[in-house]
């Protein structure tokens, strides 16, 4: 057992519930996201690092984290089937008839708006619990390769290797992501009040 | 000349490969001309920094 720093530990538990967030919306398994979670603190705890702000130590935690999940998809790489991406295609379709006509060009009332000064959004609260909303709302196996490229750092090779998909489904995928996510962004966030 | 379906998935793709010289060149031309699709590109680029400062614990 460590000895526990009673100050490091309540600290520890102030931001337990955002690296759960964390993980939970990348592996989508409730136990899972728990274990690596636990991980973490442990490997928090035993560490004897000085961090001048809280914020330093959520960075840090949060690398950690990281390593921890990608140490999870890994082992669950093989749990990655092709055929659930294609399950995800039905709304993706539905999504492509809200947004473009016939002509493929944009409809009217899907034309992207100008988003102005996105970096005060980034100093809301508010604004990220939007993003992990819409970030939840995409289909699970989009999100997971999404968030391995964009949080986890991982090239597109890798992702393809690890998803068990081909190069241009991975962009396919990676491209339904983000047009998603950029349109849940906007409806929810950009054209509303919340700037 | 592309359709914005087209020019977004380029747009897409610019962030996980090297686009094409002839991609590059269809896409320039695409967004110099659709408002829409030029803000889409910018919006891309705010998804990465938002994907960037979530992935890092960096948000408030």
């Amino acid at each position: 057992m460590y000895a526990m720093d009673p100050d490091r530990q309540s600290e520890l538990n102030a931001l337990r519930p955002d690296l759960l967030r964390f993980a939970r919306l990348q592996l989508r398994d409730a136990g899972a996201a728990e274990d690596a979670v636990q991980e973490t603190l442990l490997a928090a705890l035993a560490g004897s690092h000085r961090f001048e702000s809280r914020s330093s130590y959520k960075t840090w935690l949060i690398s950690i984290l990281r390593n921890k999940i990608v140490d999870t998809i890994r082992s669950q790489s093989r749990e990655l089937p092709a055929s659930s991406l294609a399950a995800d295609e039905a709304g993706d379709e539905r999504l492509d008839d809200a947004l473009f006509d016939r002509r493929s060009h944009w409809q009217d009332s899907a034309r992207p708006m100008h988003w102005a000064d996105p970096e005060a959004s980034f100093e809301q609260q508010q604004f990220w619990k939007v993003f992990e909303a819409c970030l939840d709302r995409l289909p699970a196996k989009t999100a997971r390769v999404f968030m391995m490229r964009e949080f986890l750092g991982f090239e597109t090779e890798e992702i393809c290797k690890e998803a068990g998909i081909s190069a241009s489904n991975c962009w396919v995928v990676l491209h339904r992501a983000r047009l998603g996510l950029r349109t849940c962004l906007e409806t929810n966030w950009f054209a509303g009040a919340g700037t | 000349m592309l359709s914005c379906r087209q020019a977004t998935e380029l747009m897409s793709q610019e962030q996980d490969r090297p686009l094409t010289f002839a991609e590059r060149f269809g896409l320039r031309l695409h967004v110099l001309i659709c408002t829409g699709c030029n803000n889409y590109r910018r919006q891309m680029a705010v998804l990465r920094a938002a994907c960037r400062r979530f992935g890092s614990g960096g948000t408030p």
